[in-house]
């Protein structure tokens, strides 16, 4: 290692870094549960999908040696979760959160009663590619280290962005979520629409899960998830339910993780806990700030529970 | 407490006897095989292969599972709240147990305070506790051993593999153990050179391991080159470290295997041999000692093997200091010692030996260590 | 079932008052029967997952009856559990009245305690008995603020609940750890970094004869508080009305704001006494382990308890009974401890199913049966 010492330049660096590292997961469980909320779905749950996702793609990464297979055992375990969610959610009277707090239980329950073999054993990470190829200092080096998942999470939020608003099966996903009359009168058949974009949102989720357990940190126990599943569900409501938004909200709250331990790094290291609050001090704020108290919020899909 | 009055030996007889026959006539079905010989108890606050910490435990009962005439129990991620108390009462109810060793710091006050007088057949040996005989029942008894000095023997190591003179730890939380963790590693780089500092980073929780991997990124990022740290499972900071092309000393057990060419020693627990041997002493109707402690001599812990990268030159420093280890009284903490705010701990002359009570109280980072202790 | 049965041939000769009884009678055991069964299918469920792994399902459920309630021993376990999580029920079960749906019940304990572990140097030089009762109005008062600024953030300013308060729980589990680490650190708390310990007469301790703190006859009492609350009060049935439809309780000029902020905030302060509790009967100071997840573990008994303040009761027992054989289960099975949170997210799945499932048995409806022949 060259030394290279950059003093305050260190914290923004620091959060670019933590920024694209941390956020990948919040980025995917939140496209994910864009997808599901924009069919009029809400689903809690997926922080059981992520862990299990994590669980899963570890595993099956290290049986096979392969951490595509991973992530792919993770994307189908997440999709089956899903694919439970939404059609549980289609029977009458079945409130969507309270199962997704179900699912999440038994999420976190079968991941970590599976997941007990698999927390000594070393399994494969996923490749990166070096985006900081042209700087001489290592920490810019390091930062823009990024994971290959990164950029597909970044792509999926312009596909998705771009399949709500310029395709018909986008169309068709937006009124079954504002109207399931009006889907009805249409022809459609919500139900169906939803389970299908809510098994397609744990896929997501799983996939999310993946990236903890197969690149950063990088290894499968169970406190490998302090929570992203459950505050990637939060950043979508920042987010307003659109795709695109969600990747900044995801890098955002990411960066704003990064803030503790880099502070800490330059000597600020005073109430490091209320450091490590800031990203849910952050998205309450913004809530808070854009909310309203007469008119559903901007972008809400109508048939959504948590904003009716 | 009138318990002084016997003798041990008879109390374990007893107890083991009235645990055992409670066990059998409680629960005829469903009874284990705890109703013979000598039943012990160890409970863990996390997973037991964390790599860390419950792993050192788990690998100490592993040796005691061996032993003749023993039967273990174990019971992973309790809680320090109820759960570890009523957990301490169901193996001493259901399984028999006359001995038990519930490892955690935060076991001891008040849970284990709290269930031992009700118990006074049944023996609680605890980790890191700081037992008093004046205001600890007699029946607990607190072992620990000198990682101190581990954490100083991977310090002289990293002093002299640092080409940045900088160091990273990372800390779960600024409680003594930790703090003395901490300035030991510094203290040690800097008998090799005394421009070296360390910067630390604390994350708040034992086991969290986004927060742990950010954090060592974040050291990483400020040029420390040869990471450590102190959270119950080192494993993600071992490999995030290592993959950023820092040097890690381990701890708490041995990481090697998760970078065996980043990996330059470890500061390990050697529970299997302390536990045998504390069994040992039961099976023989001898008495445990209340306050035990002990360092690389005594076997309480060791050191993992120097890895590849290791120079000659830091070798020898860290042989020629280990043996010195090894004749007993090593005095870590020499002054003048000042803590990083600037305030004497220690005048010129003044000193702490290992077994320095007042080291287990520690509140300062010394000077040289970047961060602060609140 | 059986008695449905009976009804049905009864009411056949009866008059128009013995319908309304039945149909009441026949609601009433619906909602008792079909949550009962939803259990057992869990149950049942769970046991087939166990026997495909290859392990004995009876074993299983002997040793969490043992562990659970086959000593007196277990009985003291399963009790001791018990009261926290009748008070974080509670914080779920009171706004859910209003059609909210409150996660962030363990944000709401970990104040509660953390409030009364600073302040109780403060009041040490009173009498027990006085002091206990100003901490625990501070605590309810703090864990009350936190959970109904949830309730006005919602109503005021339109923010959902579930998001809110659960962000919030992170936000005070923040903040404990940094006022138990920080400026309230006891110096002398060496390993376990916790405020000062409180004074011996401010401890609570166990009910006479019992190895179970007073905590579980506090907990019983608010359910039983809350329950009048709800069920016989103008307070309770106008919540019930605002929580079926808001805006049509605005309409009707019920005072939607004051109820909201009244039944999160109640809800809040009952989930503060829970970790009063903690700190006054378990710990003796405040620490980390204050954020142990009753929070978390009082959503799953409220909604298993359909919202029902009596029905938290059992539900808690029966919760706190799985929680106390674990390490059983643990021991003897050689099962994981994750083996009862499987167990927990099976039955709460099979219990929400069996919402859908209300008014499909017939035999829960014999007037109405009838009048269709």
């Amino acid at each position: 290692m060259t030394e290279t010492d950059l003093g305050l330049w260190a914290i923004p660096i620091a959060i670019l870094g933590g920024a694209i590292r941390v956020s990948t997961p919040f980025m995917f469980v939140s496209l994910g549960e864009v997808l599901t909320e924009r069919s009029g779905r809400f689903n809690l749950g997926l922080e059981g999908t992520l862990i299990f996702g994590a669980m899963t793609g570890y595993a099956a990464a290290y049986e096979t040696g392969s951490p595509l297979i991973g992530i792919m055992a993770a994307a189908f375990t997440g999709g089956l979760f899903g694919l439970f969610h939404g059609i549980v959610c289609s029977l009458p009277r079945v409130n969507d959160i309270a199962i997704g707090i179900a699912l999440m239980l038994l999420g976190m329950g079968l991941a970590f009663f599976f997941g007990k073999p698999y927390i000594q054993p070393v399994a494969p990470d996923l490749p990166s590619i070096e985006f900081g190829w042209w700087s001489v200092i290592p920490q810019v080096k390091a930062a823009l280290r990024v994971n290959v998942l990164f950029i597909i999470g970044i792509f999926a939020a312009i596909g998705l962005w771009w399949m709500f608003f310029a395709t018909r099966i986008g169309l068709l996903i937006r009124v079954v979520g504002d109207s399931t009359n009006a889907a009805r009168a249409m022809g459609l058949r919500p139900a169906l629409i939803r389970a299908v974009a809510t098994a397609i949102g744990g896929a997501f989720a799983g996939i999310g899960g993946a990236y903890l357990s197969l690149f950063y940190p990088g290894s499968w126990n169970e406190g490998i998830s302090s929570g992203q599943g459950l505050m990637a569900v939060a950043l979508v409501i920042f987010a307003r339910w659109n795709p695109i938004a969600c990747v900044w909200a995801a890098i955002l709250f990411g960066g704003a993780g990064a803030l503790g331990p880099a502070l800490q790094s330059v000597g600020l290291s005073d109430g490091y806990y209320l450091f490590y609050a800031a990203p849910y001090v952050l998205t309450l704020c913004v809530l808070i700030f854009t909310s309203s108290p007469t008119r559903a919020m901007t972008g809400a899909p109508g048939e959504l529970s948590i904003t009716k | 407490m009138s318990s002084t009055l016997f003798s041990r030996r008879n109390f374990l007889k007893v107890s083991a006897a009235l645990a055992g026959s409670y066990a059998l006539g409680s629960m005829p079905k469903l009874a284990n095989a705890g109703s013979h010989g000598l039943t012990v108890g160890f409970i863990y606050v996390g997973p037991k292969d964390d790599f860390g910490y419950n792993q050192a435990h788990a690998e100490g009962a592993a040796a005691v599972k061996l032993m003749k005439g023993v039967n273990v129990v174990e019971e992973e991620n309790v809680a320090e709240t109820v759960d570890v108390q009523k957990t301490m009462e169901s193996i001493i109810n259901f399984d028999g147990a006359a001995l038990l060793f519930p490892t955690s710091f935060g076991y001891f006050d008040p849970h284990i305070l709290e269930i031992a007088p009700k118990y006074p057949n049944v023996r609680f040996q605890h980790a890191a506790g700081l037992w008093l005989a004046d205001k600890h029942p007699m029946n607990v008894g607190s072992y620990f051993g000198y990682i101190g000095l581990g954490q100083y023997l991977n310090g002289i190591v990293a002093g002299h593999m640092s080409n940045s003179k900088k160091l990273g730890f990372v800390a779960a939380k600024p409680i003594p153990q930790v703090l003395q963790n901490i300035n030991s590693y510094l203290l040690g780089a800097r008998q090799v050179d005394p421009a070296i500092t360390c910067q630390v980073i604390f994350t708040g929780e034992w086991s969290l391991a986004v927060k742990e991997a950010e954090a060592t990124n974040a050291l990483a990022d400020a040029n420390c080159d040869v990471i450590t740290c102190h959270v119950d499972g080192p494993k993600v900071v071992m490999e995030t470290a290592a993959g950023r092309g820092s040097y890690v000393c381990g701890y708490h057990a041995n990481q090697s295997p998760l970078a065996p060419q980043k990996y330059l020693t470890g500061a390990e627990w050697n529970w299997s041999g302390v536990y045998t041997r504390m069994v040992q002493t039961v099976l023989d109707g001898g008495a445990i000692k209340n306050f035990d402690r002990g360092g690389l001599a005594e076997g309480y812990i060791k050191m993992s093997p120097l890895g590849p990268a290791v120079s000659d030159a830091a070798r020898s420093q860290f042989k020629d200091t280990e043996a010195e280890m090894l004749r007993g009284n090593f005095a870590a903490y020499k002054g003048p010692l000042r803590d990083n705010a600037g305030n004497t701990i220690l005048s010129a002359g003044e000193s702490l030996v290992e077994t320095d009570i007042s080291l287990e109280s520690m509140n300062y980072l010394v000077e040289g260590v970047i961060g602060s202790t609140s | 079932m059986k008695t449905a049965d009976q009804n049905i041939s009864h009411s056949k000769e009866k008059i128009f008052l013995t319908d309304v009884w039945l149909e009441t009678l026949g609601k009433r055991s619906e909602a008792v029967l079909l949550p009962i069964g939803a259990l057992f299918v869990g149950f049942l469920t769970f046991g087939l997952f166990l026997y495909f792994l290859g392990k004995s399902p009876l074993d299983f459920y002997a040793l969490v009856y043992k562990a659970g309630f086959g000593t007196s021993f277990s009985w003291q376990n399963t009790l001791s559990r018990t009261a926290p999580l009748l008070f974080a029920a509670l914080c779920v079960a009171l706004p859910a009245r209003l059609g909210l749906m409150v996660i962030g019940g363990e944000g709401a304990i970990v104040l509660g305690g953390v409030t009364f572990g600073v302040l109780a140097g403060s009041v040490s030089g009173l009498p027990g008995i006085i002091a206990i009762l100003l901490l625990a109005t501070a605590s309810m008062l703090v864990a009350g603020v936190w959970i109904g600024a949830v309730g006005l953030l919602r109503h005021y300013r339109g923010v959902n609940e579930t998001i809110a308060s659960l962000l919030m729980a992170y936000i005070a589990i923040a903040l404990m750890n940094h006022l138990v680490e920080g400026p309230f650190r006891d110096p002398d708390s060496l390993n376990k970094p916790s405020t000062a310990p409180i004074a011996a007469h401010l401890r609570i301790g166990d009910i006479p004869g019992w190895d179970v703190h007073w905590g579980l006859i506090a907990g019983l009492f608010c359910c039983l508080v809350s329950w009048v609350l709800l069920e016989r009060t103008t307070l309770g049935f106008a919540a019930r009305i605002a929580g079926g439809n808001i805006r049509a309780a605005q309409v009707q000029g019920l005072p939607v704001g004051r109820l909201i902020l009244c039944f999160t905030s109640l809800g809040g302060a009952f989930a503060g006494l829970a970790g009063m509790f903690e700190v006054a009967a378990i710990h003796g100071s405040a620490n980390a382990s204050l954020a142990s997840g009753y929070g978390y573990t009082g959503i799953l008994v409220a909604f298993l308890a359909r919202q029902n303040p009596i029905a938290i009761i059992p539900v808690a027992i029966l919760l706190a009974a799985f929680e106390a054989s674990s390490g059983l289960i643990q021991r003897r099975m050689g099962l994981p401890d994750a083996t009862v949170l499987v167990l927990q997210g099976l039955v709460f799945v099979s219990i929400l199913l069996s919402e859908s499932l209300y008014g499909r048995f017939r035999i829960f409806y014999p007037v109405s049966q009838e009048s269709e022949k």
